[in-house]
């Protein structure tokens, strides 16, 4: 067993912090303001388990979350249960399982969750994870409301000078389909291309010896990513390609068309050849990127099968952040400073009254406590109570 | 590191081979390496800045965004996992061989474990499981030839130039793991928000290597 020094005991595990009043007053304004306008876009607050079993936490999504997930035995069942490493797959539950609505579904959701391992640079084992789902549709309509909504998001938490990159993972799945890869041939490709390993994706399309046709449309996807003219490049590159290629191709150019029309001073960046998530995303997948920062801040896009395993397949979208880097990262301000009166240490009626009051109006009153020695400025205070003839007044310090 | 860019070159071999591609991108450095001891090497180009680190921490100054270009072995990277960041062109240079090698006509064991001295840990436990055995892995920082001539290790896995090194501590290459040369590697973030320059920076170094190769 490692022992510890005396020294060493206020350590914490890595990656895992505790918040300070000064921050945690920030984060828990920020959280009340994203909140509040994923309300007034209709988006409903859901609550999912910190912790349950691995079966129903996993559902539908693949080895890495797997690999991300902190597990442990069930005392009462002998079950294994994982303490969740992303939220999405539990909301994705409660639509499909729980609600069972036949309408579109609008959820949010706010909560810590636990990785085994860092994700970033020096990065949080504790993401404090936010995001939206939009269940029940699968026009281009909802990618937009979910698009314009991490924006937003983004805005209101004092980031700027965006950059959102959109990519479309059903032309990388239809492409595989029409060279008929099979699951091997698929991992390899994808792992090179995940890496846009030019070379080594043209020795694999050599080897599996492809028509050129084919090995061309294939390989040009680790170069198809950069701004709105690799988008009429695919067009003329996907010109042989299965009609579903050409049809994912035609959404993103439509979801990138409207967005850029709504918000034109936003940045777009297209990569065809990007396949983050690949195990559950189904369609238009998005990121959004901030200059100075090596990795996205923000991941969303379209994942339509998750739901299957709950007996009810719904098509759905949706975005998720880490509030504690977006409080980082941007320059959200709370609107008003901290003010305080201090109350002194007294048993007069009069003034317990009057604290009370001053509650109820709103301010935020400290009391001083029996033996105390500092004053109304050291606990912070800018008032403070002061009794004159009887009257306790509230006095500037 | 918001609008120019920031290159990771690690000494030696690979910066000296680097430079000529540069040069071809018309980035030529101010000052060289191995005589100044600034880490941060200014270019002729204003907002063009080369870092000067350890080949095994350009993978992490890449993925991290610390730089936002960086020229790495592919022993570094396949060491290193690769996921994280892009390494779009091979470069063809500082070219060798990741192999095996152990002493001259060695006989071993097969009811015992193979012991193999590495620095490349990750990649000999990979290869050797791929071969269907099961070794035990040291974990060493330089000088692995030394490693089965005082009975630390069977093998070692390593990289391969001339094999002169092995040769004259009795040693010999026997099984080739994968051929090795340097990549440039780009950091995910970057290309997405600089496409512009680095699409072009990394034409010009790809038409630099077709050049030389010629």
């Amino acid at each position: 067993m490692m022992s510890t020094t005396t020294d060493e005991r206020w350590l914490l595990p890595e990656g895992i912090a505790e918040v300070l009043p000064a921050q945690a007053r920030q984060i828990e304004a920020l959280r009340r303001v994203l909140l509040d306008l994923y309300d007034r876009w209709g988006y409903d607050l859901v609550m999912p388990p910190f912790i349950e079993y691995m079966e129903s936490l996993l559902v539908g999504t693949g080895h890495d979350l797997a690999l991300q997930t902190f597990t442990l035995t069930d005392q009462l069942t002998g079950r294994l249960m994982g303490v969740r490493a992303d939220m999405t797959p539990q909301v994705a539950r409660i639509d499909a399982h729980m609600l069972r609505r036949e309408s579109p579904t609008r959820l949010c959701y706010i909560g810590t969750v636990l990785h085994t391992r860092p994700d970033g640079f020096a990065g949080s084992r504790s993401p404090l994870q936010v995001g939206v789902e939009l269940y029940g549709n699968a026009s281009i309509e909802s990618d937009l409301e979910v698009l314009r909504l991490l924006v937003e998001t983004l805005k209101v938490s004092g980031i700027e000078q965006l950059y959102i990159d959109l990519g479309h993972v059903e032309i990388f799945r239809c492409l595989v389909q029409q060279a008929g890869l099979n699951q091997a041939q698929e991992e390899q490709f994808f792992d090179a291309l995940q890496r846009k390993a030019k070379p080594e994706l043209q020795a694999l399309v050599t080897k599996w010896k492809l028509t050129k046709e084919m090995a061309d449309m294939l390989t040009a996807l680790a170069d198809l990513h950069g701004g709105h003219d690799i988008l009429s490049q695919a067009r003329e590159c996907f010109a042989t390609a299965d009609k579903t290629v050409l049809a994912a191709l035609e959404q993103l150019v439509t979801i990138a068309d409207r967005i850029q029309e709504e918000i034109p001073s936003l940045k777009l960046h297209f990569d065809l050849g990007e396949l983050r998530g690949y195990n559950y995303h189904t369609g238009v997948v998005f990121a959004a990127y901030l200059p100075g920062q090596g990795q996205a801040i923000a991941l969303g896009g379209r994942y339509d099968h998750i739901g299957e395993v709950f007996g009810r397949a719904r098509p759905a979208t949706g975005f998720s952040t880490d509030l504690k880097q977006l409080m980082q990262l941007g320059r959200f301000c709370l609107p008003a400073p901290v003010t305080a009166v201090f109350a002194p240490e007294s048993n007069d009626a009069e003034l317990h009254k009057k604290v009370i009051a001053l509650r109820e109006q709103g301010k935020r009153v400290i009391c001083g406590l029996p033996g105390q020695k500092q004053t109304a400025t050291d606990m912070g205070c800018d008032e403070r109570l002061v009794n004159r003839n009887g009257q306790w007044q509230v006095e500037a310090v | 590191m918001t609008t120019g860019l920031t290159i990771a070159l690690s000494k030696g071999r690979i910066y000296k081979e680097t430079l000529p591609l540069l040069a071809h991108a018309g980035i030529v450095p101010k000052d060289d390496p191995e005589t100044s001891r600034k880490l941060i090497l200014d270019t002729n180009l204003d907002d063009v800045k080369l870092v000067i680190i350890r080949a095994t921490d350009v993978p992490t100054y890449v993925q991290y965004g610390a730089a936002d270009i960086g020229v790495a072995g592919k022993d570094v990277l396949m060491e290193h996992g690769g996921e994280g960041l892009y390494e779009p062109v091979d470069l063809q240079i500082a070219k060798c061989r990741l192999m095996t090698a152990g002493p001259v006509n060695a006989v071993h064991d097969e009811s015992k474990r193979l012991i193999i001295a590495t620095k490349f840990v990750n990649c000999a436990r990979r290869y050797y499981a791929e071969q269907g055995k099961q070794v035990e892995i040291i974990k060493l920082y330089g000088s692995m030839e030394l490693a089965p001539l005082v009975g630390l290790a069977d093998r070692i896995v390593d990289l391969v130039d001339t094999g002169n090194t092995l040769k004259a501590n009795g040693l010999e290459p026997m099984e080739h793991i994968a051929d090795i040369s340097s990549r440039l590697v780009v950091n995910k973030a970057a290309m997405k928000m600089k496409h512009e320059r680095i699409k072009a920076f990394m034409v010009e170094i790809e038409q630099a290597v077709k050049e030389r190769n010629a």
